[in-house]
């Protein structure tokens, strides 16, 4: 049977599979499943562009996702006005004094000959610099965290709608990206690969530990969402009248309404992303970022600038992986920098763009939905499986307890073995690169 | 000021743990370095296997333990070591002829074999967790401390106490024994020759006759040994949980990158760099500093370069400021 047919087929069993979860289990998790796996398949797309289009093997999506997400706090939380009073100057401040040493030192080491001149100005200009940043810095955050700590203790957003978070997000992980590309990508695969994962958890860190900007471990809680609350529909008259009318209870009927109006949301940006990276794959552009992937030296003799071309493939998947960190903190209604951990982000999203298929952007939606799939079900599945294993032994035995209660982890063995095999037998991926 | 209870102050809060600490770092980093240099692949699922190794041992531990057998003022933990190592070894053997050797005969891009490591790294710790649980387990018995703070306030009447525990005095035991023993393996035997041979060029090895599955199953087995002696000593040290152990991929990549992957002197040296720079980096100078400096110029604050939850941060900042200004290392490694 020819492609298209096969990839509709593919598509088709995905759907048939969320269709058996909603009529066993429930439609709120059939839904729920649905969410988060589009956003999945959002990152999936932009981890595709840096690998399928240059090779970059990038293992810090997990720091990406979350500064999407606190783009989502910093442009739709209301400000703290106390605490703007009360030292945000002198954040702004320091900020920009560190800035300036990061300069001072890149402008020292570029234009001076080397030397021990040169190394004696740079340790001046650092430590000097360093020294005025925190004395500005240091007391303008201990007056900004004073503030109501309990429930804010932190400078706030600018109170935009949440929908402008979304492309915000995206800036923020692009310009860091930038950042991180400059001084990262001319690193050999292996290299850039442990690079991005230590910078991925240096902005989890500072996520954590910078409570003026996100609170920390305390949380964000009650970011504004595009949706009504279920809680207001459920007391609007009229919807409770055209849920009747659709044979729902109130409460049903408001939650499947949100969790809908979401896949709408996020089935929309999913398709705007799709179609611009199948434009980008199939213009000039994408052509010859290909063509470096496959032959760099052959590239670089032709006078392609190769690092040049990989930053933007960098930045513009980093924006993608971005955009669905803000939806995704949209959708939770929070931000917990706790929650970012390196299994559950960086490494699952790479298991959907391998076995979707690698270098095609169908694949890796393919391998969004298909992969979050199996890691939510692969859950009860396990623990089904076990319990009937067990069925045979006593109640209190220790092997039975035991065994029920790991169940939990055969989540990471799955995924791992699924990874091993799709590499093994068929690495190009249900849906292959064309 | 008062040097002498500086001094002790500053060798116990700084220069005993870091020295213990690089010493565990230094035997995982040799592991790593050793894979990437024969091997030649950035293997992530060390960590994991260091796990494994450690929750072997500790199995073996507990059972002997049970049936009374303990070796006196030494964790039992040291008679269970050979077991968790053989274990390992069977484990990596394994995984090796299952997984990595089709990539290898297919002559795969490294980064192919990196990705098909994380497969395996997301095996192990499934395994372990299934096997063990994610919790913190504790295995350690015998002599707590080689000498205590108070024996030692008592013996010197300083102010400071200085601690060296019998896992500290133990790692670094180990960590000199191991060393030693692996630089005569590879540098005097015939076997470590060919090693070293072919890492440094695969053709010219083989022209000389020398078998590479052989070398490759030997790398294994030492680094199967090192991964246990590391993950134990570790455990022993701190506590077992399997999260920690993935998040130490990164300091022990970074020791191993710092020193040069593929020279064994660099992933040493590079493990002393990391473990000391995280610990001086970290730690809140005022105790120094009120001991050291005249009454007016007492520090108000802790004196903390950056705080404790940053310590990830700093050998990664340390990694790519080496990785930027010298990528093959201090020792020059590999860098291609």
């Amino acid at each position: 049977m020819n492609d298209t047919l096969k990839n509709i087929a593919l598509f088709g069993v995905v759907a048939v599979l969320i269709a058996i979860t909603g009529f066993t289990q429930s439609w709120n998790a059939a839904l729920l499943i649905v969410n988060l796996g589009l956003i999945s398949s959002i990152m999936a797309i932009g981890v595709n562009l840096q690998w399928g289009f240059a090779g970059l093997f990038n293992v810090g999506i997990m720091g990406f996702v979350a500064l999407g997400g606190l783009g989502a706090v910093l442009v739709s939380m209301p400000p703290t006005t106390e605490a703007w009073a009360a030292g945000g100057g002198g954040v702004v401040l320091g900020l920009l004094l560190g800035a300036a040493t990061v300069i001072g030192a890149i402008m020292v080491m570029k234009r001076m000959q080397p030397g021990r001149i040169r190394t004696v100005t740079l340790l001046a200009v650092l430590i000097v610099g360093f020294y005025i940043f925190r004395s500005v810095f240091d007391p303008a955050v201990l007056a900004v965290e004073k503030v109501n700590p309990a429930v804010t203790g932190y400078l706030g957003g600018a109170g935009l709608n949440i929908l402008v978070a979304w492309p915000v997000g995206g800036l923020l992980a692009a310009g860091v990206a930038w950042l991180i590309g400059k001084t990262a990508l001319g690193l050999r695969s292996d290299y850039l690969a442990i690079a991005t994962l230590g910078i991925a958890e240096i902005i989890i860190a500072v996520l954590k530990n910078e409570d003026w900007l996100s609170r920390g471990v305390k949380n964000v809680i009650g970011i504004p969402r595009p949706l009504p609350y279920e809680i207001d529909l459920q007391k609007d008259a009229g919807f409770v009248e055209t849920a009747a009318g659709f044979g729902f209870d109130p409460v049903m009927a408001s939650t499947l309404y949100v969790k809908i109006g979401y896949g709408a949301l996020f089935l929309t940006v999913l398709l705007i992303v799709l179609l611009l990276a199948q434009l980008a794959l199939k213009s000039p552009w994408g052509r010859m970022m290909r063509a470096i992937r496959d032959n760099e030296v052959a590239a670089e003799a032709m006078g392609k600038d190769v690092t040049r071309r990989h930053l933007q493939v960098f930045v513009i998947g980093s924006a993608v992986c971005g955009i669905a960190g803000a939806m995704m903190t949209t959708l939770d209604g929070q931000l917990t920098p706790g929650t970012y951990q390196p299994l559950r982000f960086t490494f699952l999203i790479w298991v959907m763009v391998i076995v979707g298929g690698s270098g095609n952007n169908f694949g890796a939606v393919l391998g969004g939905m298909l992969i979050w799939f199996l890691w939510v079900q692969v859950e009860p599945m396990g623990l089904f499986i076990m319990q009937v294993i067990t069925s045979g032994m006593a109640e209190d035995n220790a092997l039975r307890i035991h065994l029920i209660n790991s169940a939990a982890h055969m989540r990471l063995l799955t995924m791992g073995v699924i990874l091993l095999m799709v590499l093994r037998f068929s690495p190009r991926g249900l849906i292959p690169e064309k | 000021m008062d040097f002498l209870n500086a001094i002790v102050a500053l060798a116990n809060f700084v220069v005993v743990p870091a020295i213990a600490y690089g010493s565990q770092l230094a035997l995982g980093a040799l592991g790593v370095t050793l894979i990437y240099g024969i091997l030649r692949f950035s293997n992530f699922a060390h960590g994991d296997t260091m796990a494994f190794g450690t929750m072997m041992t500790i199995l073996v531990t507990w059972w002997m333990q049970s049936v009374g057998i303990s070796l006196g003022p030494l964790p039992t933990a040291l008679l269970a070591l050979p077991f968790g190592i053989l274990a390992t070894m069977a484990l990596v053997l394994t995984t090796d002829r299952l997984v990595y050797r089709f990539y290898r005969e297919q002559k795969a891009k490294p980064v192919i074999l990196v990705i098909v490591s994380m497969g395996v790294m997301f095996i192990l710790n499934g395994l372990v967790r299934f096997i063990i649980g994610p919790n913190d387990q504790r295995f350690q018995d015998g002599e707590r401390f080689i000498i205590s703070a108070r024996d030692f306030k008592a013996m010197t009447g300083l102010k400071e106490g200085l601690a060296i525990k019998t896992t500290q005095g133990l790692t670094v035991v180990t960590a000199i024994i191991v060393v030693v023993l692996l630089f005569w393996f590879l540098n005097r035997t015939r076997t470590g020759k060919s090693m070293r041979a072919y890492s440094d060029n695969e053709d010219l090895a083989l022209l000389s006759g020398i078998n590479p599955e052989r070398v490759v199953m030997y790398t294994w087995l030492i680094v199967a040994a090192l991964a246990t002696i590391a993950g134990t000593l570790y455990g022993l040290d701190k506590s077992f949980k399997p999260f920690t152990y993935f998040q130490l991929l990164l300091p022990i990549f970074a020791s191993a990158i710092v020193g040069g992957l593929g020279s064994p002197i660099g992933a040493i040296a590079g493990g002393f760099i990391i473990a000391f720079s995280e610990v001086t980096i970290t730690y809140a100078w005022k105790k120094v500093a009120r001991y050291l400096l005249p009454e007016q110029w007492e520090p108000d604050s802790l004196v903390q370069l950056l705080s404790t939850d940053y310590k990830f941060a700093v050998s990664f900042v340390i990694l790519l400021i080496v990785l930027l200004f010298r990528p093959t290392g201090l020792f020059k490694g590999k860098s291609a």
